[in-house]
């Protein structure tokens, strides 16, 4: 590197206002990667106190379902925030690894942990099904096809009774054994969630620094101008709806095996339409706004239980209020304190 | 060195362009003037391979290219500047740079890096107002700004040939005129530039050769001074 003439003022002083060529080096995605892997990590820790501050099984489980959600939302973010697609999809993924794995649990005797693997390989599969139509044209039509998609598996997981069990739920699905050790009850199976989904947010960032990540940014950008640079919006598109729907697929079948039981309601059009809203409400195409889409999905309806039937319409009108004052998302909150912070200053400087 | 031979492209079942023929010289700077649906951006996309063309073919540097996808025309050299600019809004101004060196970009191979580096050195010597702005977000720049990384992105790929679709689309007199004297001066150092344009006196007081499509044909080719005296052009495009 060549040697900097030194500023006469410190950066500092200067209320950080002119980017210094380190600052704007340190900005290169790979260096924010392992920022972003190192916060993971942190925060993973953090979480790991979760048993022994949650006082019953009840606390720890909503831990346990947080991480379930957050890889939900986690994927979703990818295709909606980076790759600039709409998918109506996700509880139907959700519930496609769920009685995936559940029914070949129960019906076929298949060990859970290879069930859980098929289940997220099929999600991505039925994804590429859907994709490879639908994404080769521009525009919604993955949010139509994939609102349809829902439907027809919310039908099956109804009607085919004989496997499904139908709107009675799929019931008696056994628990994850690793290693000859039954993940049966919630202080041992939170720490699965806690691993697999702490496991997934690596690898997103790993993936946004890449080189495919950066293509589906820039394809989110315009195809056209990420076509003419070389990029295949078609692939970039593809490759990130099927990563969604693997995880959405890993998340529907640790839910089945945790919970022991699967019913279709759970995986229905509603859920997709609020795990969209999810992803908007933690931030749109931010990396940390799924931690918050999921403590909100985990949390919020639990603490809505006592309003009984008025719980959806405060849910929802609470949603409308973040999403009017917090457009960039509770993960946005933190850039936009401290604009106005700066704006503030500056304003007192020239004062 | 680029060769257009009736060509006919369109989307979907609607052709736009009906046997299209023009030529580019090496190091020439040309300009496509037309009016609103006459086929400029089709023209363009088609040579850029973002379409495939019906009928008709495409010769760069004496190889076919219209059957290439788009990452192969630009690793051949042909780079293009699209119309309404279209930067990557949410990325920084130096990550909308490196994109364009996409099929360089390898982020673990040193090499690969450092070609990208020296490329992005040229472009921000270009355009030095780049340079302050490197760390910001696309969004926040100036219409002007935002052509002139539309520019500079395009040149990351280190292209021979530079397709420019209507740059002085939404930008101030003033601007327009700056953005034209850097592809004059790009020209001069050897870049051969074709920019489709609807605004034929800019456009025709900076090239070097022109050419009149109209719905899907070209009906002029000439050098830029005369299609500027020509009557037809001087009535249809000129409004004199």
């Amino acid at each position: 590197m060549k040697p900097q003439p030194l500023p006469a003022v410190p950066d500092s002083k200067l209320g950080g206002t002119a980017p210094s060529a380190a600052r704007a080096a340190r900005f290169s995605p790979s260096a924010q990667s392992r920022q972003r892997i190192r916060f993971v990590g942190l925060a993973w820790l953090l979480f790991a106190a979760w048993p022994l501050v949650a006082g019953n099984d009840y606390i720890l489980s909503l831990g346990i379902f947080f991480f379930i959600n957050l890889l939900l939302i986690g994927g979703l973010n990818l295709v909606m925030g980076f790759g600039g697609q709409i998918s109506l999809c996700q509880a139907g993924f959700y519930g496609l690894g769920a009685y995936v794995s559940g029914v070949l649990a129960v019906k076929y005797g298949v060990p859970p942990l290879l069930g859980v693997l098929v289940a997220t390989a099929g999600a991505a599969l039925s994804a590429l099904c859907i994709g490879l139509p639908a994404l080769r044209l521009r525009g919604d039509y993955l949010a139509m096809a994939t609102l349809g998609f829902n439907a027809i598996l919310s039908v099956l997981f109804s009607e085919l009774v004989s496997l499904t069990g139908g709107p009675n739920g799929l019931a008696n699905i056994p628990p994850v054994s690793l290693a000859g050790f039954k993940l049966d009850i919630a202080s041992r199976f939170f720490w699965l969630a806690w691993g697999v989904s702490g496991l997934m947010m690596v690898m997103l960032s790993l993936l946004l620094s890449s080189r495919a990540g950066r293509a589906l940014r820039a394809v989110a950008g315009s195809e056209i101008a990420s076509g003419s640079m070389g990029i295949d919006p078609f692939r970039s598109k593809l490759a990130a709806f099927m990563f969604s729907a693997a995880c959405a697929g890993l998340a529907g079948a640790l839910y089945a095996h945790f919970n022991q039981y699967a019913s279709p309601e759970t995986f229905s059009f509603a859920t997709s339409v609020l795990l969209v809203v999810m992803v908007a409400l933690g931030g749109w195409g931010r990396y940390w706004g799924p931690l918050f889409g999921a403590v909100v999905f985990t949390a919020v309806p639990e603490l809505l239980r006592k309003f009984q039937d008025a719980e959806l319409l405060v849910f929802g009108a609470g949603m409308i209020v973040v999403l009017l004052y917090l457009p960039t998302g509770i993960a946005g909150f933190g850039t936009y304190l401290q604009a106005g912070l700066a704006r503030l200053r500056a304003s007192r400087r020239a004062s | 060195m680029l060769e257009l031979a009736s060509l006919q492209a369109g989307y979907g079942a609607s052709n736009v362009l009906h046997g299209l023929s023009l030529s580019v010289n090496q190091g020439a700077f040309c300009t496509l003037i037309g009016a609103n649906g006459a086929g400029k951006s089709t023209t363009m996309k088609a040579i850029a391979g973002l379409l495939r063309p019906v009928q008709g073919s495409i010769e760069f540097e004496g190889q076919r290219i219209d059957h290439l996808p788009a990452a192969q025309i630009v690793t051949r050299g042909i780079a293009l500047v699209p119309e309404g600019r279209r930067v990557f809004g949410p990325m920084t101004v130096r990550e909308n740079l490196q994109m364009g060196a996409f099929t360089k970009l390898y982020p673990r191979s040193t090499a690969g890096n450092r070609q990208v580096e020296t490329r992005l050195e040229f472009v921000l010597e270009t355009f030095p107002r780049l340079r302050e702005r490197l760390p910001q977000q696309a969004a926040t720049l100036s219409g002007g700004e935002q052509q002139m990384l539309a520019i500079g992105r395009a040149l990351m790929s280190a292209p021979r040939l530079l397709l420019l679709d209507e740059p002085s689309m939404g930008l101030a007199p003033l601007i327009v005129l700056q953005v034209f004297a850097v592809l004059r001066q790009l020209q001069r150092s050897g870049l051969t530039v074709l920019v489709s344009e609807q605004n034929a006196s800019v456009a025709l007081a900076h090239a070097d050769h022109g050419y009149v499509i109209e719905s899907g044909r070209i009906v002029l080719a000439d050098s830029a001074a005369r299609l500027h005296d020509n009557d037809k052009v001087r009535e249809a495009y000129l409004g004199i």
